[in-house]
């Protein structure tokens, strides 16, 4: 298998760094990589949705899964499918939801690999009520250091799944799962706008609401001051049963008519997002979303973003992080209001934010979320003077008890980290165990367990 | 189109073929897969299945077995429940230039992958569909078979042979209600050209959007495609240029 030099980024852009990569189109040929490639060490690599570090290795090998994308085995009796590590959402989407099967959970774009997926124990809006994507796997096939192959699940060499769920590739390569489908009447979901004025209002429709939706989440403005400090515009969502629609959905319930998409076709000069067009632009959301109800199609429920393609190329050469904090329920007013504070004094007023409430822990040794509130915001990379701004920001999450996501984070430090996630040892005892020698490796989780290099 | 028509694809683990696979069948035709490594045509078999709800088959192939030839094109068809429809040549061998210059015997393994070995398996096809007076044959040539070029002339030579054998065999079979397709892509971003090309270039194409065109030609009858469609300009500047100044540039 031959590895080829290759300046690689996330998906922000920030940081791209040279990398050496393998695009293996087999299984036998993935294992040839990892066991004959030469490399130092290696980290899979699935659609680079992850925002920053977490698909790279800098100088050393990387291997893209995407090759691996075949359907292994599906039941449409139970809505089990196996599937190599590289198939994509949009795949699954695409061939088994007009068969009324959907995914059980998902992130904000469908164009991650069922492989990306689970080694960030990916959660969506539903999470305060399904819980993240690891619940779904009901088992693995991961290719280890020593180049063999292990099983695991729940049941199953349990310890080393749950080290894989949310292990952002450490343990090895995910070859192949078998997931759990949700089972759907239909592609549209009855959604909610509600809108609010302040933080206290949307803590409190997250609250009041958590129970009757099984999707939410706020846009929230974060360009507003003072009493209005955190209005935001709720969507809440219910799956629709085919009865539901109206006849002429209802002939083909689970099939949208074709879509145009829209492309951003290179990279915009750092100009056009100012703080100008970031305020224009939240002012005007807000304005422009009142309290409605309507039927709205999977696709513009779950992946507004995914109707522009290459959407990350409206920040420039430069590109930007993504800081995705989340609060403790106890804490988390607190919290976010300090946050919001600090972020709206510097003046670096996120293009998109977003918030929801989150649900019970995975069981995943470093997975996200835990019951809670979680905000994710854009900074465009303004070069020297972000890092310190976010080392402020990490200090303020840090000290009201909570933490970061290793999927969106290109920056945070190794204390900041290792105070974060307290089963870190935990994973660290099965890493040791089942790659002694560190084969596994990225440009993020050198910087974040401290080994330098990164 | 025929709803349970078979079509086999030689070469089925290759890039293009592997995206052709699923824009046949989404079409509904019914696959014989075969190729050298099996146990990646299995799991090809499985997902297209599974996608695409139709009958696969698969079957070991070395193209360069010619001794087992007639008995591999002969299991194909008795696999096929009526007679192949189509045929697709998908699978060819690209060595450096340098190595075929000093090892002749890489050299003749090229000649063999791209040339004698299509040549000596698409005759069974066409024998095969000449008296049955339907179906057709699509073929992977190259646009670098249209110049011999310093870098790459020994591919492009055999590449060069295909594409006029296909000529001949196109007029030959037209007279038979049987159509030939001269498939030449220019860069595809594939295992065949990894590292070797960048793939963020705009020359570069992707599998996909390589088995689109192709799916399309070979339904639309068409006789000679160039994918994507501007390498055919790119080749009439290329071959309109006199020998006598080609020959100084570094190509
Ligand atoms: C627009 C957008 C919206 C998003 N919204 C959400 C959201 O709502 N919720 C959420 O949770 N996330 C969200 N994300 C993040 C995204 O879901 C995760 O980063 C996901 O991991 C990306 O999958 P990928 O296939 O692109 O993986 P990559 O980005 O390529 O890799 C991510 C991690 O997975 C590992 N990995 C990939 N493949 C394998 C494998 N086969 N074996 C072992 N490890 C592997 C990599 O090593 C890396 O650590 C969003 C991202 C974008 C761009
Ligand atoms: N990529 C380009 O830029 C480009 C441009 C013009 C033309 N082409 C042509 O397109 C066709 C497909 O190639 P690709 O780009 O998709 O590359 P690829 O993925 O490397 O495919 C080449 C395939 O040929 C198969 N093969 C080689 N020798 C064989 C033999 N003796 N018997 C059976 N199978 C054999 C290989 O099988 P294994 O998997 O078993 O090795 C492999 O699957 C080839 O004819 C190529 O010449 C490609």
């Amino acid at each position: 298998m031959t590895f080829v030099r290759q300046n690689l980024g996330g998906w922000g852009n920030c940081p791209v760094l040279p990398c050496a990569v393998a695009r293996p189109d087999s299984v036998a040929n993935l294992g040839a990589a990892l066991t004959q490639g030469g490399q130092r060490d290696y980290i899979a690599r699935g659609l680079g949705r992850a925002y920053g570090d977490s698909a790279l290795n800098r100088d050393s090998g990387v291997l893209s899964s995407t090759g691996l994308n075949h359907f292994l085995e599906f039941d449409p009796q139970t809505g089990i499918l196996e599937c190599e590590a590289g198939v994509s959402f949009a795949e699954i989407i695409q061939h088994l939801l007009p068969r009324g099967w959907f995914l059980p959970t998902t992130p904000g774009t469908k164009f991650v690999t069922v492989g990306g997926a689970i080694a960030a124990d990916v959660h969506g809006k539903n999470h305060h009520v399904d819980g993240s994507f690891g619940q779904f796997v009901l088992s693995l096939k991961l290719l280890t250091a020593d180049g063999s192959v292990r099983i695991c699940s729940p049941t199953q060499d349990s310890e080393i799944f749950w080290a894989t769920v949310g292990g952002m590739g450490l343990t090895g390569v995910i070859l192949s799962a078998e997931i759990q489908l949700l089972r759907v009447e239909s592609a549209y979901y009855d959604v909610t706008y509600r809108r609010t004025g302040s933080l206290d209002q949307t803590l409190e429709q997250f609250a009041a609401t958590d129970s009757t939706y099984r999707y939410s989440v706020a846009w929230i403005d974060c360009v507003a001051r003072g009493a209005s400090l955190g209005r935001s515009v709720l969507m809440l969502g219910r799956d629709v049963a085919a009865t539901d629609l109206s006849p002429r959905l209802r002939r083909s319930p689970l099939v949208l008519p074709e879509k145009r998409i829209k492309a951003v076709p290179f990279n915009f000069p750092s100009l056009a997002l100012n703080s100008w067009s970031v305020r224009a632009f939240n002012g005007l959301y807000y304005a422009a979303h009142g309290d409605c109800q309507k039927l709205v199609d999977y696709d513009t429920f779950f992946y507004p973003l995914d109707g522009i393609r290459h959407w990350n190329r409206i920040y420039g050469q430069r590109g930007f992080v993504q800081y995705q904090a989340l609060f403790p329920r106890e804490t988390s007013r607190e919290g976010l209001v300090e946050l919001l504070e600090r972020i709206t004094r510097s003046g670096r007023a996120s293009f998109l934010a977003v918030l929801k409430s989150s649900g019970a822990a995975g069981q995943g040794m470093l997975s996200y979320l835990f019951p809670g509130h979680t905000l994710a915001l854009d900074f465009p990379n303004t070069g020297r003077s972000l890092l310190p701004f976010l080392q402020e920001l990490d200090a303020i999450v840090l000290r009201h008890g909570g933490r970061l996501y290793l999927a969106k984070d290109a920056c945070m430090s190794t204390e900041t980290f290792k105070a974060m996630y307290p089963r870190l040892p935990e994973f660290l005892a099965v890493k040791q165990r089942i790659d002694p020698e560190g084969k596994f490796m990225s440009s993020q989780a050198r910087r974040v367990l401290g080994l330098g290099g990164n | 189109m025929n709803a349970s028509a078979t079509v086999l694809i030689l070469g089925a683990n290759s890039g293009i073929a592997r995206a052709l696979c699923h824009r046949l069948a989404a079409r509904k035709y019914r696959l014989i897969l075969a190729a050298r490594r099996t146990e990646e045509l299995e799991t090809q078999a499985a997902d297209l299945r599974i996608r695409h709800g139709i009958e696969v088959a698969c079957e070991p192939f070395d193209a360069l077995d010619f001794d087992g030839h007639a008995a591999f094109f002969e299991r194909c068809v008795q696999k096929s429940a009526g007679g192949l429809e189509g045929v697709v040549l998908a699978y060819g061998s690209m060595l450096p230039q340098a190595t075929t210059q000093t090892d002749l015997t890489a050299a003749k393994r090229v000649l063999d992958a791209n040339f004698t070995s299509p040549v000596a398996l698409l005759s069974l096809a066409a024998n095969h569909m000449e008296p049955r007076r339907r179906g057709w044959i699509a073929a992977i040539s190259s646009v670098a078979g249209d110049r011999g070029r310093q870098s790459n002339y020994t591919y492009g030579a055999a590449k060069a042979g295909l594409s006029c054998w296909l000529q001949g065999l196109r007029n030959r079979l037209f007279h038979h209600g049987v159509h030939v397709l001269t498939i030449k892509p220019g860069f595809v971003d594939t295992p065949m050209t990894h590292g070797l090309l960048n793939p963020k270039s705009p020359l570069v194409a992707t599998p996909e959007k390589v088995a689109r065109d192709i799916d399309r030609a070979i339904h639309r009858r068409h006789n000679i495609l160039y994918t994507p469609w501007f390498w055919r300009g790119i080749l009439t500047i290329i071959t309109t240029i006199p020998e006598a100044l080609f020959k100084r540039l570094k190509m």
